[in-house]
């Protein structure tokens, strides 16, 4: 989505008249956004801004009234003991944090990879002109519109290991020789929870690349076409280059989501450290354990890497972020 | 270019192989929610009992908590969507229409806004709904899910308002209409599609939200929306996880939802596209 460029439309002509109307028409427009303004500084950056004070106090969940201004000692701290050792505590000496980090990226970097691919190939079928292509897009919708939760509950019941049909089916086509507990067992815990979320999103990046190769010219494969040029070619050296504004827009935003998975992993796999990422981990340590300054810190960690994920990205991908040409 | 038969074949077979994945634990789900007892255990790929047993105890068992759940989702959610789009269209309207200082700052803003992690502001937020009292109410839960219904409302809403013809309100301009005349006499009358579009995307974000709602109305069952509800669901037996009635309650709310994604097909592609691909 990218950030919208200033069409004017209102050409400021130099008369006295004109500017008067241009100036009252930028009034207006500040006082039909001040609902909006208000609005958000009260339900977006306030809250924001308490939740990085809360990052550097003790506030409990109970006790979040009295909580004091502690620094950094959520983030980094040295203790002297009595006995003269000391000890560091705080989230970036966590070893549960950062291999709720690494959880994160390696589900991050493997589901975005894998759903911009397939989203890439269904996009590709959907833009074909064949029979029976409404339905398709109809189909492809539903994924999308079930609630992750549900999602979550339908996928856990389908990869149940002594119930489900997953491992019915793998276990009929001589993919697997014994059941898997695809939810319970370590080892393959991650796996699941790519693959749902895999399920789930394709049908959104699929419809973003659609709408990106619905944008290029037909008359540009035509002519390919005539020159006999092979289809792979065609879409590496056509196809790709021009839908890669839409791709790279669609891969930020689905990394982002990514990055703050929260529901599917809470309800599905609850208790696997393999698939602890770090909004999972900050959202036991603030409300489960009782420690909100120290899942606040976790979170306001969380909140700075995404920035700097984003801010990396866009300079690594050259983003147009200024929407192009226009 | 003539395509082989072989490559017509493989097609087909990638196109239905994207259908059945895409609606099989859809399908799965209902054929479940059908079974009740032992036939749980039976894995069938075709339908073969029938009985609205799992149905029945999910609407009308447990003291009527489910139907409370829908209830809480279906007035929470309208609530948000309203609230959002009140406050959304002319905000769109200045974004879209207008040119000011500082409006590519906005947008900016706002879009960081709608990519706000919840997490990171779910402290605050606690706090925030504590200090107005209305920790553990539905109105919490409002309160919270404007933070991303709003940003992302006039965000749609900007797109397609910059795509509405000019020459009327240019019209609307020389004949000495004021900005709020413009908005509700000329672009509300065109906006109604947009509205219906993002209204409903932004319904199916609150629909669904889980992390605020799962939060706030933690010490209090009666506030719980649907998704806390599901996830929630047990049995009699607290041992037995209740699959035929967690899959007739998903069935329960997700069938509106499909069936509106399906109705809305169109509007709710252009909607969720909105702004990607178009400067």
């Amino acid at each position: 989505m990218s950030i919208p460029v200033v069409i004017p439309i209102v050409t400021p002509v130099v008369t006295p008249i004109k500017n008067e109307l241009v100036s009252g028409r930028v009034r207006s427009a500040w006082l039909f956004l001040t609902p909006m303004i208000l609005t958000l500084l009260v339900v977006a950056a306030w809250p924001l801004a308490r939740s990085f004070w809360f990052s550097m106090s003790d506030a409990s969940l109970l006790h979040f009234r009295e909580a004091s201004f502690n620094y950094f000692q959520n983030f980094y701290h040295t203790l002297k003991m009595d006995s003269g050792a000391t000890t560091t505590t705080g989230v970036l000496v966590d070893e549960d944090w950062w291999n709720s980090v690494w959880n994160t990226f390696r589900f991050g970097i493997v589901s975005v990879t894998l759903e911009t691919t397939l989203g890439m190939a269904v996009a590709l079928v959907l833009n074909a002109n064949f029979r029976g292509r409404g339905l398709v897009r109809a189909a492809i919708l539903v994924p999308w519109a079930i609630p992750t939760v549900v999602s979550a509950k339908i996928w856990g019941w389908m990869l149940n290991d002594q119930l489900g049909i997953v491992n019915d089916m793998l276990l009929r086509l001589h993919l697997i020789t014994e059941k898997i507990a695809w939810v319970a067992d370590d080892s393959y815990s991650m796996l699941a929870i790519v693959a749902v979320d895999t399920w789930k999103t394709v049908p959104f990046m699929a419809l973003l690349i659609l709408a990106g190769l619905q944008q290029i010219p037909g008359d540009v494969y035509e002519a390919a076409e005539v020159d006999g040029v092979h289809p792979l070619l065609v879409f590496w050296k056509i196809t790709l280059p021009l839908v890669r504004p839409a791709l790279m827009v669609a891969v930020i935003f689905r990394m982002l989501d990514a990055l703050r998975i929260f529901d599917l992993i809470y309800i599905l796999t609850p208790n696997s450290a393999k698939t602890k990422t770090m909004a999972v981990l900050s959202h036991e340590n603030m409300i489960d354990n009782d420690r909100l300054g120290y899942g606040s810190a976790q979170s306001t960690i969380l909140f700075l890497i995404l920035l700097i994920t984003v801010f990396i990205y866009i300079r690594l991908a050259k983003v147009d972020f200024e929407g192009g040409t226009q | 270019m003539k395509k082989s038969l072989f490559w017509n074949v493989l097609f087909y077979v990638f196109v239905v192989f994207i259908v059945l994945q895409a609606v099989f634990p859809f399908y799965y789900a209902v054929i479940t929610s059908f079974k009740s007892g032992t036939d749980l255990f039976n894995i069938s790929y075709w339908p073969r009992s029938f009985t609205l047993g799992n149905y029945t105890q999910v609407l009308f068992g447990g003291n009527g908590t489910f139907i409370n759940n829908l209830w809480n989702s279906v007035w929470i959610s309208t609530l948000t969507v309203v609230v959002a789009l009140f406050i959304g269209t002319t905000a769109a309207y200045a974004l879209a229409r207008i040119k000011f200082r500082g409006r590519g700052l906005m947008l900016m803003t706002i879009l960081a806004v709608s990519m706000f992690p919840q997490i990171a502001v779910l402290a605050g937020l606690f706090e925030t709904v504590n200090k107005l009292g209305i920790n553990g109410t539905g109105w919490s839960l409002v309160f919270a899910y404007t933070i991303f219904t709003l940003p992302f409302t006039v965000w749609v809403l900007t797109t397609f308002m910059r795509e509405l013809p000019i020459e009327m309100e240019e019209a609307a301009i020389v004949d000495g209409a004021s900005p709020w005349v413009i908005v509700t006499k000329i672009f509300l009358p065109l906006m109604w599609p947009a509205l219906v579009t993002t209204g409903l995307l932004a319904f199916i974000a609150a629909w669904n939200e889980y992390l605020f709602a799962l939060t706030f109305t933690a010490g209090n069952p009666n506030a719980r929306t649907v998704p806390v509800g599901i996830a929630l669901l047990s049995g009699s037996d607290s041992h037995e996880i209740p699959w035929g009635l967690i899959m007739a309650a998903s069935v329960i709310v997700t069938l509106p939802l499909i069936g509106l994604v399906l109705i809305f097909q169109r509007k709710i592609i252009a909607g969720l596209t909105a702004g990607s691909v178009k400067g």
